[in-house]
């Protein structure tokens, strides 16, 4: 690469436009050469500069009592009291997953579990969101596969627990399947570490895996649409290796416990070129870097390859001066490389060096502050009209409601995905209260009473027919599930995936998503903290749905207040909150897809002060421990929830009959499947209604009491009934049914 | 009385063990680091799961070289108790400790997942006060986690009472739809000859209380504290 001459054809062949080339050559008074250009293709591509999204991320409330560090760092960090607090973030791997599904989604672990304890933080569980194609599509079986075991091969390795997430399905991830990786960690107050540069003169030391070639231009990659040639982007797609991530973690933490260390950051996407770039951005300072101290495992790296590298593994660590032997000495305790490379400077310059030999000289500045910011033509797409049109009227009513309730508990979204997380670690560390499986995974927090409780959320489908409405139920679910918990939601981490910025109708779904979001994190109070943005989901200009998912971080401040989803106990009484909804809402649902085949109509309506109310109220019935379950109602309504609080029981499954909460009017298919949002079945002890009632209304929460737990079959009214054994062997053989996976 | 936890490069159920013992049987435990070469002052070991060396060879066959296993080898010799859990396991066979050799799940797929075992034997410090035929719901979280050794080795250990836990159903039948992952015999864990060895695939490090699902782990090491008591006298 040395010894190319830049021009405007090859800054096009790294991704930056004309526009975008001449702004380098006009902050630089000169043209670049081939390293300075490799360093401005990689900053400024969608995926390190947020180019397109930054002026609609400003929306997210970010602030609250709680917060300890917002959107900006490697992570966010929210108070949990007791001199604790929680760091987390969600981020994609999306394009590299598609590409090599196994080691894309590894390393999608790897890094996001690197941008928690980066922070000073002790991962202790990570979530997976995952949307595949349509299960019968022939890449479809692969690519779960492979993405299931790479998540198990870097999570179990590493010893951190996977527990929960989403499977979802649909033909519009055919090309692009989405896979978001979520990690929590536990950090304390005094012991949190941030990615700032500072101290001039402070010894710059690069620690973990050698460098080598692979990776180049990821960042580039997962900034471009996919064509029929990706499959040959292979050698962009980094390889993992979870255990020397799992010595980097162990080394890390440890040195954190020493007073050495000014700033850390982890190497991810653009490696050695956005770590330093951006610790020095945050402290306003410059650097000097020596390449050739850099540890290689190939020979022969040109400055190019070793600033562009995406090799995992690697962190950079400003020390403070007089302190390096230090940390040289802690990561040869770990087998790990660690090499003094640089240093920092006052004068707000990187300065980048070869063999003593400067090889680019730039701004800090130019590459990060000046990084182009797009606002993007904004455009409600013609088509959105045609698809929020239907007629409910016209829909043929199913000969037997028993058998569309069957297939509905056992098509691939609503089936049991023990066959996914079965291969994953859950249980290590012991802290897993509440396993996969419930409506939020509950952690204990050794030391303390507290617990947290998680879950990730969106409905795509609501997304895609009115994408602000659709952001609002994504936040909406993730504080119901974990208010089904018993827990305080208290923070959030999105990720949001779309598909080309260029294009103005994708641009409307993005904005209006992030407008959604927000409207409903302010009236929830639940501040966004950290969170990360995956466009040009495309391929030969099919977008996906939109799909901004959400992590919902949970408060339990007494773990002994969780409450899981199933019916606990013969003889308990049913109830349903929010009862009094009974408009029919059958836009986006899972009904309409599966029994009808189509994606249609309005998203059920949002109202987010009944759903402040619901999750008050949800925390205080389980903290004054009125609750023997709670389970949110989703996708598949009333019948789907109740049928998934029978058989879900990990002591078998049991049977229940309930009453139909909807009018007589209401035609029956549609009381069964309707998604009103904002109802939750509870069930309690029958000693416990009276109080569980008195509750409800002291939180103006609508409440009925629907049935009693018990029996082999489970019922609603006289409308539906099915066999509880027959329901479990379907849901849980489903799965696996569907993508062909037979013992 | 003090036990070992031992940690090795990519040992990663350490901390679990350690709170088990310290905070759950509150006794004293101690992490030693895989370059020591002396348990001098220790009256157990553990030697705890995780992918040590990621497994890369084949499990524990680089750990093994660790020259803390030397001094496991002496503190073996000399009767103390020392019990492998999963990848614990894998280095004990691989050290020539324990005899057999363990492969990839039937399944090929890793398994993390409640299982019930059954007591087969009474005699090692792990089991002495669970009755023979006690079940236990005790986890596993493995891949491979199939234990195999040829048809003469397995009739020794069964012989000898080598065999500590089988995998079994809920009602204690040792059946092959119990047996998550292959196992010869249903096997899923062993002691050395002496019987003061133990390797066992299933963690009861991660069910010490109640909460995680069962506390039947918790039995395994009251055991070895009363076995350490008795022998200390």
């Amino acid at each position: 690469m040395k010894n190319v001459v830049v021009t405007p054809e090859v800054a096009k062949e790294h991704g930056l436009t004309a526009d975008e080339y001449a702004r380098i050559q006009a902050t630089l008074g000169r043209d670049p050469n081939i390293t300075e250009l490799g360093i401005f293709s990689v900053m400024w591509s969608e995926h390190c500069s947020y180019k397109s999204s930054r002026i609609h991320l400003r929306k997210f409330p970010t602030k609250g009592p709680r917060v300890l560090q917002g959107p900006g760092e490697n992570a966010g960090i929210v108070d949990i009291g007791d001199n604790l607090a929680v760091c987390f973030k969600m981020e994609s791997h999306n394009h590299p997953s598609f590409i090599e599904p196994y080691q894309g989604a590894a390393t999608g672990v790897g890094g996001i579990l690197r941008d928690v304890f980066t922070m000073g933080a002790r991962p202790i569980a990570s979530l997976n969101s995952l949307r595949f194609g349509r299960p019968e599509h022939p890449r479809t079986p692969f690519l779960v596969e492979g993405v299931v075991s790479g998540i198990a091969g870097s999570g179990n390795c590493i010893g951190v627990p996977t527990v929960g997430g989403e499977v979802f399905f649909d033909e519009c991830y055919d090309g692009n399947i989405l896979v978001n990786a979520f990690t929590l960690g536990v950090v304390r107050h005094d012991r949190i570490f941030r990615g700032y540069a500072s101290g001039i003169g402070n010894p710059i030391i690069y620690v973990g895996s050698k460098t080598g070639r692979d990776g180049i231009h990821g960042a580039t990659m997962a900034s471009g649409e996919f064509d029929e040639k990706s499959e040959e982007k292979r050698p962009t797609v980094q390889v993992g290796d979870p255990f020397t991530e799992k010595l980097l973690l162990e080394a890390c933490l440890e040195l954190m416990k020493t007073d050495c260390v000014e700033g850390i950051q982890d190497m991810g996407a653009a490696g050695l070129t956005s770590s330093t770039f951006e610790m020095a951005s945050r402290a306003g300072t410059g650097f000097v870097m020596h390449l050739d101290r850099v540890p290689q495992r190939e020979t022969e790296m040109t400055p190019y390859e070793l600033l562009l590298s995406e090799s995992q593994e690697r962190m950079i660590i400003v020390a403070r001066k007089g302190r390096e032997q230090e940390v040289l000495d802690i990561f040869d305790k770990w087998d790990l490389d660690a090499a003094v490379i640089g240093e920092v400077t006052a004068d707000g310059i990187a300065r980048l060096l070869m063999d003593g030999v400067t090889v680019a000289e730039v701004p800090i500045a130019a590459v990060t502050d000046e990084a182009p910011i797009y606002d993007r033509p904004v455009e409600r797409p013609a088509w959105q009209d045609d698809l929020n049109r239907l007629d409910l009227s016209a829909l043929p009513a199913p000969s037997d409601l028993s058998e569309s309730w069957l297939a509905l508990m056992s098509c691939p979204e609503m089936a049991d995905k023990k066959w996914v997380y079965r291969q994953y670690d859950y249980m290590i560390r012991t802290n897993t209260l509440v396993a996969p499986g419930s409506d939020a995974a509950v952690l204990r927090i050794k030391g303390t009473r507290k617990a947290v409780a998680i879950s990730s959320d969106c409905n795509p489908r609501y997304c895609y027919l009115d994408p602000f409405v659709g952001g609002m139920l994504a936040v909406c679910e993730g504080a119901r599930n974990v208010a089904c918990s018993g827990a305080e939601p208290i923070g959030l981490s999105d990720c949001l995936n779309f598909g080309n910025p260029e294009r103005p109708e994708i641009m409307w779904q993005f904005r209006s998503a992030i407008e959604g979001i927000s409207k409903a994190c302010e009236t929830l109070a639940i501040p966004v903290v950290s969170g990360n943005v995956s466009l040009y989901n495309e391929t030969m200009g099919k977008g996906i749905y939109p799909t901004p998912t959400v992590a919902t971080v949970g408060l339990l401040e007494d773990a002994d207040d969780r409450v899981v989803s199933w019916f606990r106990a013969e003889g308990d009484l049913v109830f349903l909150l929010g009862a009094e909804r009974v408009d029919v809402e059958l836009g986006g649902s899972l009904y309409l897809k599966q029994v009808h085949g189509r994606v249609a109509g309005v998203p059920p309506a949002a109202d987010l002060a009944h759903e402040k109310r619901l999750c008050a109220f949800l925390k205080s019935a389980a903290s004054k421990r009125l609750l023997a379950s709670a389970h949110d109602l989703a996708e598949g309504g009333l019948a789907c929830a109740l049928a998934e609080c029978c058989i879900t029981r990990p002591d078998g499954p049991v049977g229940a009959t309930v009453t139909n909460p909807f009018p007589e009017s209401v035609r029956p298919d549609f009381a069964l499947f309707s998604e009103n949002q904002g109802r939750v079945l509870v069930s309690c002890r029958p000693a416990d209604g009276a109080a569980l009632l008195a509750a409800a209304s002291e939180y103006h929460i609508g409440i009925s009491q629907l049935g009693t737990v018990g029996g082999d079959t489970i019922v609603v009214a006289d409308i539906a009934r099915l066999n509880t054994a027959e329901t479990y062997k379907a849901w849980s053989e489903g799965f696996a049914n569907a993508l062909g996976f037979g013992e | 009385m003090k036990i070992a936890v031992l940690v090795f490069p990519g040992s990663n159920c350490d901390h679990d063990a350690y709170h088990a013992l310290k905070h759950v049987v509150s006794v004293d435990a101690q992490f030693v680091w895989h370059k020591e070469d002396s348990l001098e002052g220790f009256d157990g070991v553990v030697i705890p799961g995780g992918f040590t060396y990621g497994d890369y060879l084949r499990t524990g066959a680089l750990a093994k070289l660790s020259p803390v296993m030397g001094a496991v080898r002496r503190f073996a010799d000399g009767g103390g108790p020392v019990i492998g859990i999963c990848n614990g396991f894998q280095i004990l066979l691989e050290a020539g400790l324990l005899p057999g050799a363990m492969i990839v799940n039937e399944s090929l797929k890793f398994i993390c997942d409640y299982v019930t075992l059954r007591t087969e034997t009474s005699r090692t410090p792990f089991t002495r006060t669970i009755p023979e035929g006690t079940r236990l719901r005790i986890p596993v979280a493995h891949y491979q986690g199939n234990y195999f050794a040829d048809a003469e080795t397995v009739k020794r250990i069964e012989g000898n009472g080598q065999v500590v836990f089988r995998y079994c159903d809920v009602a204690g039948n040792v059946t092959s739809e119990a047996n998550p992952n292959g196992s010869v015999s249903s096997i899923a864990g062993i002691c050395s000859e002496k019987g003061n060895v133990v390797g066992m695939m299933p963690h009861p490090e991660r069910c010490t209380e109640p909460e995680m699902g069962s506390a039947d782990g918790r039995l395994l090491f009251e055991s070895m504290v009363s076995w350490i008591k008795e022998n200390a006298r």
